[in-house]
């Protein structure tokens, strides 16, 4: 069976820009930052991005990478709770929204995952949502009639394909075989089934053996026909949560957003955090959290 | 027993956002706020025994644990299975806004133009599905004119007006109540346009009127926002909310 263990720039080095990336996770809960901080370390721009956003989208806003967001909502969900990055390329009008209720995301990548050109949904009637899409969301009349000889009209909520997916795991083994720890899957499983290429980071790489030994069948989110390449990378979803391996660093999640106040405190935080090696961003974190305890 | 002379804002409040849960049955109560969640606590340790509620991450609660609390569950309700519970239409969810206008559109994504806002919020997460698939009810920490607009700017969760009659896709939508500091209220005015229920004791049809940019109807018929039962205070003091969280949001 292949190998497809790779490092975080080389997975960045199969994406090209203008590409439309899924990101897993949920807010600022098990994101794939490290793959986000490589992104960041590359000069891939221009691109779509498709997330239940939180600090991943909120980077890769700040170094203006994105030129179109497909997203339900953009939380770090601790306070402040709005990510000030996705703030400012939305109030400067940087990107393009394609807001949409959170259940319309899952039901867009579902849609995707099944190769359907859309799915049915109710959410999104009455609302503005239609209006963040320029004419690219249309409603669906249902060919059965209700009891009464009344037609329901629906959202018919596009596929969402995705050139790539990038998700980050507790553990996986070299195949792409993976599974979560810690009480929810969020929608990584429907992101790898919606994109033409899949990247899983994980925690640790095991032995098929062990993988399956160390978490119950229903943890096991993802298989080989589901990934493509699969990076270990401890603590790679650092700041945000990851089910059974460590709880979001608060601190360091207000450091950013603190950091993003001033063009000085943004270049610091850069300097210190982004223009440098995911082991390098790794030892200053560590740094941060001594100097955080004192 | 609690005593009943010192009875706060905060604790009417309390009472009000329980009673959003009068008669649910056996469906998942989603409360987004502190005083909200004290709330549909209180309806499930008082009258509505059978009410789902979770640690508002993913774990169902088989007790009910003090605010911030843990408790032993009962199941699982990850992310995923809440849109489905979403579309099942078992579920009463209780938002906050930053907008609401008088047919209940409400918005909690961002002021200004769609495309480059002003000032940004969350986007409209869960509301669009919440509102044409279940009971939904508002809470209001501080009701200012600002909060109760005439005109939303962005329509996250939709109104009465945005319903088509004609399209049976609609059939669920239920704004069920709005309660704020200042009272409690409905959308059974004329058109399906705001209506006061009650104001808290102490509070005026002016000082709700002043801070209120469109009329709400039956203002000046309103009646008092029934106190809390010494029972209800127990709980709310004692088991709910010792640390009196609830007071951060809405001082005494």
């Amino acid at each position: 069976m292949r190998d497809k263990r790779m490092s975080l720039d080389e997975v960045v080095g199969e994406l090209r820009s203008g590409m439309t990336i899924g990101l897993g996770g949920w807010g600022s809960r098990r994101k794939p930052m490290a793959l986000v901080r490589a992104i960041l370390r590359s000069d891939l721009t221009d691109l779509t991005v498709v997330s239940y956003g939180g600090p991943d989208l909120g980077l890769l806003c700040s170094a203006g990478k994105v030129r179109k967001a497909y997203y339900g909502f953009v939380s770090l969900d601790s306070a402040p709770f709005y990510d000030p990055w996705f703030a400012h390329a939305r109030t400067s009008g940087a990107l393009v929204a394609r807001e949409m209720d959170e259940g319309m995301l899952k039901c867009g990548l579902e849609a995707a995952a099944a190769r359907l050109p859309f799915l049915p949904i109710r959410a999104g009637l009455g609302s503005d949502v239609p209006n963040f899409w320029d004419g690219e969301m249309r409603t669906v009349a249902s060919p059965y009639p209700d009891a009464d000889g009344r037609t329901e009209t629906l959202m018919a909520m596009p596929a969402l394909n995705l050139d790539a997916a990038l998700v980050h795991l507790n553990i996986g083994d070299r195949h792409g075989n993976a599974a979560y720890t810690g009480v929810d899957p969020y929608f990584d499983d429907v992101y790898c089934l919606a994109a033409e290429r899949r990247y899983v980071s994980v925690e640790r790489i095991v032995e098929t053996d062990e993988l399956v030994k160390t978490v119950p069948l229903q943890s096991l989110l993802l298989n080989r026909m589901m990934v493509d390449g699969v990076v270990e990378a401890p603590n790679g979803a650092h700041f945000t949560l990851a089910g059974d391996s460590y709880g979001r660093d608060e601190k360091f999640q207000k450091h950013y957003v603190q950091s993003a106040k001033t063009p000085e405190a943004w270049q610091q935080f850069v300097d210190t955090y982004l223009a440098v090696s995911e082991d390098e961003y790794q030892a200053a974190v560590r740094e941060f959290a001594q100097e955080a305890k004192k | 027993m609690s005593s009943t002379e010192t009875i706060t804002r905060a604790e009417v409040c309390a009472v009000a956002c329980a009673e959003i849960f009068s008669g649910a049955g056996e469906i998942m109560a989603s409360p987004m706020s502190p005083m909200s969640i004290i709330g549909a606590r209180l309806a499930k340790l008082t009258t509505e025994p059978d009410l789902l509620l979770s640690d508002g991450e993913a774990l169902l609660f088989a007790d009910t644990p003090p605010l911030g609390g843990k408790a032993p569950i009962e199941g699982w309700i990850p992310f995923r299975r809440v849109f489905d519970v979403v579309a099942s239409g078992r579920r009463h969810v209780v938002m906050g806004a930053n907008q609401i206008d008088r047919f209940g559109n409400q918005n909690l994504s961002a002021f200004g133009p769609l495309q480059r806002p002003t000032r940004q919020m969350f986007g409209v997460r869960g509301a669009p599905g919440n509102t044409v698939n279940h009971a939904t009810s508002y809470w209001v920490s501080r009701h200012t004119s600002r909060v109760f607009t005439d005109q939303v700017d962005i329509v996250a969760g939709v109104g009465y007006d945005k319903v088509d009659p004609a399209n049976p896709a609609f059939r669920f939508h239920n704004l069920h109540r709005v309660v704020s500091n200042l009272g409690v209220f409905d959308f059974a005015g004329p058109g399906h346009t705001m209506r006061a229920r009650s104001l808290h004791p102490g509070v005026t049809a002016a000082e709700v009127a002043e801070n209120t940019s469109f009329e709400i109807h039956g203002l000046a018929d309103a009646e008092e926002t029934r106190l809390p039962t010494a029972e209800e205070l127990r709980l709310i003091r004692d088991v709910l909310d010792p640390k009196n969280i609830r007071d951060t949001e809405v001082p005494s």
